[in-house]
């Protein structure tokens, strides 16, 4: 979604400083001041930014309430009140958010969505960060032909359509939790290989790497010791661009009502519940819509910033 | 002149040539995906005689080895054939698209253009403001656009729209303007979002740029530097995005197609897929892979066409 931009971004030097080439840098140079790490600054520009430091409290927030909430509440999330049915929120009747037509607390019952929807989330794009990880550095660091063909390739997957082919591996190999996080991941990964590719074109002609090489270290482990550990700063603003859309993909998924299966919930299939009662209980719509918008919302403002603070364009 | 027509050309026949391996591709991974699948078609119905199964697997040649049956789908594909319907009994796959495709046509067409003229427009008008109230104002309801997905905008546009206002239909369709207005509205947003992000991103760095400060020091009106000077290198991301919107156009069809319940291609996917139809996911996939991979090509080749600063000398 974001490729363009991010790589506009990554595709630069990081730690090229301005005045390397200017003849007169000498003249201006003031050798005394301290000079701001990249990571520091980010940081600043990062607390800095209202919107991504309010959208990571409420992030918080939402995942204590998803994992500690139901501890606290009366109800379970199977349990059937059918006394109350489709009861709009109340107090009186320990509903807060009402409940649906057979009796279930919506409270709950999105609570414990929020959890497989969060997980899904998380364990998805850990997926595609290992495979996208692996390919990208493993591209970039043998370049030549190597790195040609399998960018080639990243690039005709990248050409199809590929919440089809999700959709095509849900449908063969059935709808298992753990599937749906290999099949999310599995096509996801693609934007992260490219991005770790080219950051370790960057690393790979530095001098540490050199003396690695030097001293005899065998190509794996210089991947995996030294380029990985130090491409984790650029792929952990990619990992907060990547969630939000793995938990659209997954809600997207059981909406269609090809995602989780009863008894387990997620807030696309609490949607895609809502979505058949709305006229008689819009509360069973509106409580999991609200839910997924924030957290895709917060998400998506937490990415942002990050990328802004990490885009030494915008330094003033 | 002529040498960088002649440039254009080679780039056009090496990106058509290009294509070939992408096509292919994807016409393999369909292919082995769906053939992976433990269980067949005929399995899910009562268990059938094993005469009848033979004869079944006999007439969709599901008894030859698999490379054969590879090579004859991939014959097949080449002469625009995707086989019969494994559900649909009557219906052949070339027959559902032929039926369903329109209808998603005019409501993605529709959507992108919405997209298009919306999106862009609010973005100049958000870079031209920018860091004002309005423009985070702007901003922040972009961002909702694309935080939201479809399958919640819909529902919640059918309950206002519909059952409370009862101004629109709720579903359904028939070719009036009337069916077309919240499928096409809820299939717009998130791309209306984008493009209009987009927008205001490159505008306020081509607003920036040198030769605007010339244009403005020469004592142009405002209006004229923005339509004259910054438009056309601003439209340039937005054109470059035009092929994933479209991707994404296709991909959120089949929610709306599904909620408001057109009976468009994306429909006919879904519920091929819930049915294990092989022929007709597997043409649907395919249809739409080539729809995306030509459109991304048509999309490249207009950007290169109109960016000044990409030439194409030879040598």
């Amino acid at each position: 979604m974001a490729g363009s931009a991010l790589k506009s971004l990554f595709g630069m030097e990081p730690r090229n400083s301005p005045g390397a080439d200017d003849p007169f840098a000498s003249v201006f140079a003031v050798p005394d001041i301290p000079g701001r790490s990249l990571w520091k600054d980010a940081g600043h520009r990062l607390l800095k930014n209202r919107a991504a430091v309010v959208s990571a409290v409420v992030m918080f927030l939402m995942l204590l309430a998803v994992v500690f909430g139901p501890m606290f509440l009366q109800w379970e999330g199977d349990f059937t009140d059918w006394d109350n049915t489709a009861s709009p929120p109340s107090l009186q009747n320990g509903h807060w958010l009402g409940t649906d037509a057979v009796g279930r607390d919506i409270l709950v019952r999105t609570l414990e969505g929020g959890r497989i929807s969060l997980l899904v989330g998380v364990v998805s794009t850990l997926v595609s960060l290992l495979i996208g990880i692996t390919y990208g550095s493993i591209a970039g660091y043998y370049g030549g032909v190597t790195d040609r063909l399998m960018m080639r390739m990243v690039d005709i997957i990248y050409a199809l359509p590929f919440m089809f082919f999700v959709i095509l591996l849900m449908v063969i190999f059935g709808r298992h939790i753990i599937l749906i996080f290999v099949a999310i991941g599995a096509v996801n990964w693609l934007d992260m290989a490219r991005i770790v590719r080219g950051q370790t074109l960057g690393l790979k002609n530095t001098e540490f790497i050199e003396a690695a090489q030097a001293c005899g270290v065998s190509d794996a482990a210089i991947i995996s010791r030294h380029i990985v550990p130090n491409l984790l700063g650029v792929v952990m603003v990619y990992v907060t661009l990547t969630i939000p859309q793995v938990i659209l993909v997954e809600s997207f998924l059981s909406f269609l009502g090809l995602g989780v299966q009863e008894p387990m919930s997620s807030w696309g299939a609490l949607v895609n519940d809502g979505a058949q009662d709305m006229e008689s209980a819009p509360w069973t719509l509106i409580v999991p819509a609200a839910f997924l918008a924030v957290t895709l919302y917060c998400f998506n403002y937490i990415g942002d910033g990050m990328r802004d603070a990490l885009d030494p364009k915008d330094r003033a | 002149m002529s040498q960088s027509q002649s440039g254009f050309g080679h780039h056009l026949a090496s990106r058509l040539l290009g294509l070939i391996p992408t096509l292919l591709m994807l016409i393999t991974i369909a292919f082995f995906m769906m053939r992976m699948a433990p269980g067949g078609p005929f399995d899910s119905e009562k268990a059938l005689p094993p005469e009848i199964r033979a004869n079944l697997d006999a007439k969709y040649h599901l008894d030859e080895p698999l490379l054969q049956q590879y090579f004859r789908y991939l014959g097949q594909i080449v002469t625009l054939d995707f086989g019969p319907s494994f559900q649909y009994k009557d219906w052949t796959v070339n027959e559902l698209i032929a039926s369903g495709f329109p209808v998603s046509l005019t409501i993605g067409g529709l959507a992108m253009v919405l997209a298009f003229f919306v999106g862009t427009l609010v973005g100049i008008f958000a870079a031209l403001r920018q860091n004002s109230a309005v423009d985070y104002a702007v901003m922040g309801v972009a961002m909702l656009g694309i935080s939201i997905p479809g399958f919640v905008v819909a529902p919640l546009l059918i309950l206002i729209c519909a059952v409370y206002m009862g101004w629109l239909p709720a579903g359904g369709w028939e070719w009036s303007i009337t069916y077309m207005i919240l499928p096409v509205v809820t299939l717009a947003l998130p791309v209306v979002a984008y493009i209009a992000r987009l927008t205001r991103g490159s505008m306020i760095e081509v607003l920036h740029s040198n030769y605007i400060r010339t244009a403005r020091a020469k004592g142009l009106p405002e209006h004229v530097v923005v339509r004259r000077h910054a438009l056309k290198p601003a439209m340039l991301p937005v054109i470059s995005f035009m092929g994933p919107a479209t991707a994404g156009l296709i991909t959120g069809s089949v929610v709306v197609e599904r909620i408001y319940s057109i009976p468009g291609l994306g429909s006919y996917f879904v519920q091929g897929a819930l049915n294990r139809d092989y022929t007709l996911v597997m043409g649907v996939v395919i249809f739409y892979g080539v729809v995306i991979v030509l459109l991304n090509f048509i999309v490249d080749m207009l950007y290169a066409w109109l960016n000044p600063r990409i030439r194409f000398e030879e040598g």
